[in-house]
């Protein structure tokens, strides 16, 4: 297909762990074979300075552009018959729309207390490797009107979300992304504070 | 608000099936008709990727709504959607192309992006449509880079399908694409220079500007654009060297640059560009960046200086100081093979660098740490040595590792040294003396060769000729497949009988030559060559060597493309591959079983040559089993008189044995049934005897072809339907390989010149001139002038025209 296509973004830090990351393609079907491909990438880009322009490398048969700002490594990859300045874009649109996010403050601490606004924003970029945005301020505009409080108490919907499901591992599973994203709650913490605005509901 | 947002990306994540989330299900689709437009474009886009057929029918309506929709965040949502459901209901989204056409004219620049990937994809078995398409946009007003570059992309697929058609004149849409040179957008500028650099057939004349424009790139201060830049460069390096000489300046400054892989590319495009009087100077700024470079960085390079000395053999002294210099520094293992490689070709291919060659291969095995790497070499040395003006030389190389290194190379450098004894009877005396030193070696298999050459070479030291037996015995090659050999042995059984090495089956279950993918998974793919048609003639080169019919014929000259024998689906598919040697032809049949409830055996093909007079059969290897789906090949060998192409028909008929098979259990009856196929004819031509071999300077090497052996005449082709379909009716006949572009005749021109060039049965060079033009309305009269390295062939040129 002759359409644009990205394989995946991918936020990491500066020492190669994983801070949100989104893979489009089957070419990595395991997750030993992400983190694989992450591990490599980092290692092939660790010496270099992409901090003033984005630099750009190829392996593996991919081209990967790439940008570190502070201890935050973005990298975006596409197939080798990819046009490069088409995957620049999409790398200076995740970038600038994360400084924007992040309003100033473009580190790691930061990015992970704002888990979501960046996944959200991974989310207004690319769906399922098809280009959808470039525009750091469109994108970082779609984001912002909808960004949420941590710590916030899990609104009723969830909560009738995970209970009306008669599919309790997909409850479970459910829950367990909603910890991933950053709501620093475990699992029984997460079914706890559902149960208990069901029931407080319920008493309405 | 947010929190519904991230569920719906946690849908996403998950990924249920619409029945399993009902109620997710029914949440979203009231959020899909809802007022806010956020969640009517996300709802949209989590709907579509859990929905199956059933639920989509149901939200068609809303979707069809939504690509039309005000909002360009709405509309684009669902025309992405939209492409990603074709894959699995593209009936469906087939019915929403009214709405994606209205979309494609949205003023919304992403929106008429994303509309027109949909449209392109709906529409794309449809060449009129897709033509259509790209005519009306390229001429409307097109709103983002992104959408151009697609438009660019569609153009150039609307290029390609339409000169397979017609020949004639000016590329359509090529006006666009070197329009688009002049965007505002980096990536639409580079988009159209990268598509016109991949136009089949580019002319000099084409590539000009876009060349211009990826120069500028070079110089940029962005990587991405150097990077982009030099890659593209790097490419049309391969097919068109003199067009890109223009950036060569601007290629030597990025030898230096920050970014290892620009370099590389920088340096790998001069070394295909570069001349001979720079090769001097690349060399010396090749030796600086060598060391700065990972491995895998290094191999590119060396596999380039390596085509760089075989494409200018004189400066073989330089680039071989070269390599061996690099072989002695540090490297891994794949590097320094490649290296070796690269040494052991130029000794092959040019003669004047085997000593100097050889010389630096044992100079680099005294040092080497690499087992696999210092046996090769004693075995490569042990082929070429003895063929010098002075074998005693290498000698004292080879013996110092029966000394110093470990069993294995010990091993090989005795056998070596055998072989010169074998080879070069005044060094038996020498070499006696040096194996029976060997003979008190730790390791059992040194003793055990040294033994064996000691007593088999003969003459106990003295200066005789060795018994042409015992040199087949001792390094003639083994006749039998390894695999084979090994599994005969498992299936011996010690007993009286001696174990018979004729017993070994020769046959190797031949694997069909699959097509090679132009792109292999590599772990560079930094600028390296796709492997072209020369990896084919290896393949069929091996397989023709390895039956022993056929080993008497001599060097493989030429070998054709197949052609069919059967039409499409029948039966069994036949096509044949002709084999031109220099007195014989080899006809490779080869065969497919359509049928899974048949198994052929002995099938071979019985060939009427009653029209091929010159031709007489002398071999048929038939084909012992052809089951279901697995392709085989049969031979049939002719013997044609020597020197002479010549030219004739052959009728075909398969002939086989077939046996019901039942396809449960794969097992054939023991009963079979002869029966016959009829194939259509082939027929062997003139051109069939020519090689389409280019010049990249036809100037060049028409003068330096010289006047002796030119032969010019005029002939008058009669009424033709155009002059380019003459020019290409001539070019077909005479097989040969356009130059320079001049197979494309401009439209409305009233004449034409054509340069053509190749390579004759019997290895001479030809070129040929062709002057063409229209007398009258319909009437081409042609002159041809060849000139060529014997006289026989440029007449032979002429009488093919004459008779064609």
């Amino acid at each position: 297909e002759l359409c644009p296509t990205i394989k995946n973004i991918l936020l990491l830090d500066s020492e190669g762990k994983r801070i949100a990351v989104k893979y489009y393609s089957d070419d990595w079907p395991t997750n030993a074979a992400k983190e694989a491909f992450e591990k490599a990438v980092f290692t092939k880009t660790q010496k270099t300075n992409a901090r003033t322009e984005a630099e750009i490398t190829m392996f593996d048969n991919y081209i990967v552009v790439y940008k570190f700002v502070q201890d935050l490594h973005f990298f975006v990859t596409g197939g080798e018959n990819e046009n490069e300045i088409i995957l620049a874009t999409v790398l200076q649109g995740f970038f600038d729309a994360v400084g924007l996010l992040l309003r100033g403050t473009e580190d790691k601490k930061e990015a992970l207390e704002n888990l979501d606004l960046i996944l959200l924003c991974l989310d207004e970029i690319v769906d399922g490797g098809i280009i959808l945005e470039t525009d750091a301020n469109v994108i970082a505009g779609k984001v912002d009107s909808h960004s949420m409080d941590a710590g916030a108490p899990l609104s009723e919907q969830v909560s009738l979300l995970l209970f009306h499901s008669s599919d309790y591992p997909l409850a479970k599973s459910i829950a367990t992304i909603l910890t991933y994203l950053g709501l620093q709650q475990t699992i029984t913490q997460a079914l706890a504070t559902a149960r208990e605005h069901l029931t407080r509901s319920l008493l309405k | 608000m947010g929190l519904r947002r991230m569920v719906y990306v946690i849908i996403k994540e998950l990924s249920p099936s619409a029945d399993e989330v009902i109620i997710v299900t029914s949440s979203l689709m009231k959020d899909m008709t809802s007022k806010t437009d956020m969640y009517r474009a996300n709802a949209i886009r989590v709907l579509c990727r859990i929905t199956d057929g059933t639920l989509l029918t149901q939200i068609e309506r809303y979707l069809k709504q939504a690509i039309v929709d005000k909002n360009p965040v709405v509309a684009s949502a669902a025309l992405v959607s939209g492409i990603h459901l074709l894959q699995t209901n593209p009936e469906i989204v087939k019915r929403w192309s009214n709405e994606v056409q209205e979309a494609v004219q949205s003023r919304a620049a992403l929106v008429q992006f994303h509309a027109l990937a949909l449209l392109h994809q709906i529409r794309q078995n449809d060449r009129l449509a897709v033509n259509k398409l790209v005519s009306s946009l390229t001429r409307g007003s097109v709103r983002s880079p992104l959408a151009q570059c697609l438009l660019i992309r569609y153009t150039s697929q609307v290029i390609r399908e339409s000169t397979n058609d017609t020949q004639t004149g000016d590329r359509p849409f090529y006006d666009f694409l070197e329009g688009c040179l002049r965007h505002k957008a980096e990536m639409v500028i580079f988009e159209a220079a990268r598509a016109i650099t991949e136009l089949s057939g580019v002319t000099s004349r084409e590539l000009t500007p876009a060349i211009t424009v990826l120069q500028l790139f070079l110089s940029s201060s962005k990587p991405v654009l150097r990077f982009a830049a030099v890659r593209t460069l790097n490419k049309v390096a391969m097919s068109h060297p003199t067009a890109v000489t223009n950036c060569n300046i601007d290629m030597e400054s990025l030898i230096s640059d920050q970014n290892r892989s620009i370099a590389t590319l920088a340096i790998t495009t001069l070394l295909k560009t570069g001349n001979e009087s720079s090769v001097d100077r690349l060399m010396k700024q090749i030796t600086n960046f060598m060391s700065d470079i990972a491995d895998e960085f290094k191999i590119v390079v060396v596999d380039a200086i390596r085509s760089l000395c075989l494409k200018f053999p004189l400066k073989h002294r330089s680039l071989m100081n070269f390599l061996s210099n690099i072989l002695r520094e540090e490297g891994g293992f794949e590097y320094k093979k490649a290296i070796v490689d690269s040494i052991v070709i130029l000794i092959r291919d040019i003669p004047e660098a085997k000593e100097s060659g050889l010389l630096h291969l044992c100079e680099f095995i005294e040092d080497c740490e690499f087992t696999y790497l210092s046996t090769q070499i004693l075995h490569f040395l042990g082929i070429e040595g003895p063929k010098t003006s002075d074998p005693s030389k290498y000698i004292r190389y080879i013996y110092n590792r029966v000394h110093l290194e470990n069993a294995t190379v010990r091993a090989g450098a005795v056998s070596t040294l055998a072989k010169f004894g074998a080879m070069v009877d005044g060094l038996k005396p020498r070499i006696f003396v040096l194996l029976r030193r060997c003979l008190f070696d730790n390791d059992d298999e040194v003793r055990d060769r040294a033994t064996l050459y000691l007593s088999t070479l003969g003459g106990d030291g003295a200066v005789v000729e060795t018994d042409d037996g015992v040199k087949e015995f001792l390094f003639g090659s083994l006749d039998v497949p390894l695999v084979n050999l090994e599994n005969s042995l498992k299936n011996y059984d010690p007993s009286e009988k001696a174990f018979d090495i004729n017993s070994v089956p020769k046959d190797v279950k031949t694997q069909p030559l699959a097509e090679k993918k132009a792109t292999s998974k590599r772990p560079t793919g930094l600028g390296a060559p796709p492997p072209g048609p020369p990896s084919t003639v290896d393949a069929y080169e091996k397989l023709l060597s390895s039956i022993p019919e056929f080993a008497s014929f001599g060097k493989l000259f030429k070998s054709s493309a197949p052609v069919e024998l059967t039409e499409a689906e029948t039966e069994y598919a036949v096509n044949v591959v002709k084999h031109i040697f220099d007195g014989h032809v080899v006809f490779q049949y080869n065969c497919s079983n359509t049928i899974p409830e048949q198994l052929l055996e002995n099938v071979t093909v019985i060939v009427d040559a009653s029209e091929a007079e010159e031709f007489a059969e002398v071999v048929s290897k038939p084909l012992r089993q052809l089951p279901y789906d697995s392709p085989g090949q049969t031979f049939v060998a002719f013997e044609k008189p020597e020197g002479v192409s010549a030219v004739g028909k052959f009728s075909n008929m398969l002939r086989f044995i077939v046996k019901e098979v039942d396809p449960s259990t794969g097992e054939a009856e023991d009963d079979g049934v002869e029966d016959e196929y009829q194939l259509e004819d082939l027929e062997l031509v003139a051109a069939d005897y020519m090689l389409k071999v280019g010049v990249s300077n036809f100037r060049n090497a028409w003068e330096s072809m010289g006047v002796d052996f030119e032969h010019v005449d005029e002939y008058g082709l009669g009424p033709r339907d155009s002059l380019a379909e003459a020019v290409n009716a001539v070019i077909n006949l005479l097989g040969m390989q356009p130059c320079e572009g001049t197979e494309v005749v401009p439209p409305n021109s009233r004449s034409h010149t054509c340069l053509l060039s190749g390579v004759y049965i019997g290895n001479v060079k030809v070129l040929v001139r062709l002057q063409f033009g229209l007398d009258g309305p319909k009437d081409v009269a042609m002159k041809l002038a060849v000139r060529s390295e014997e006289e026989t062939v440029s007449d032979a040129i002429h009488e093919i025209v004459a008779s064609g």
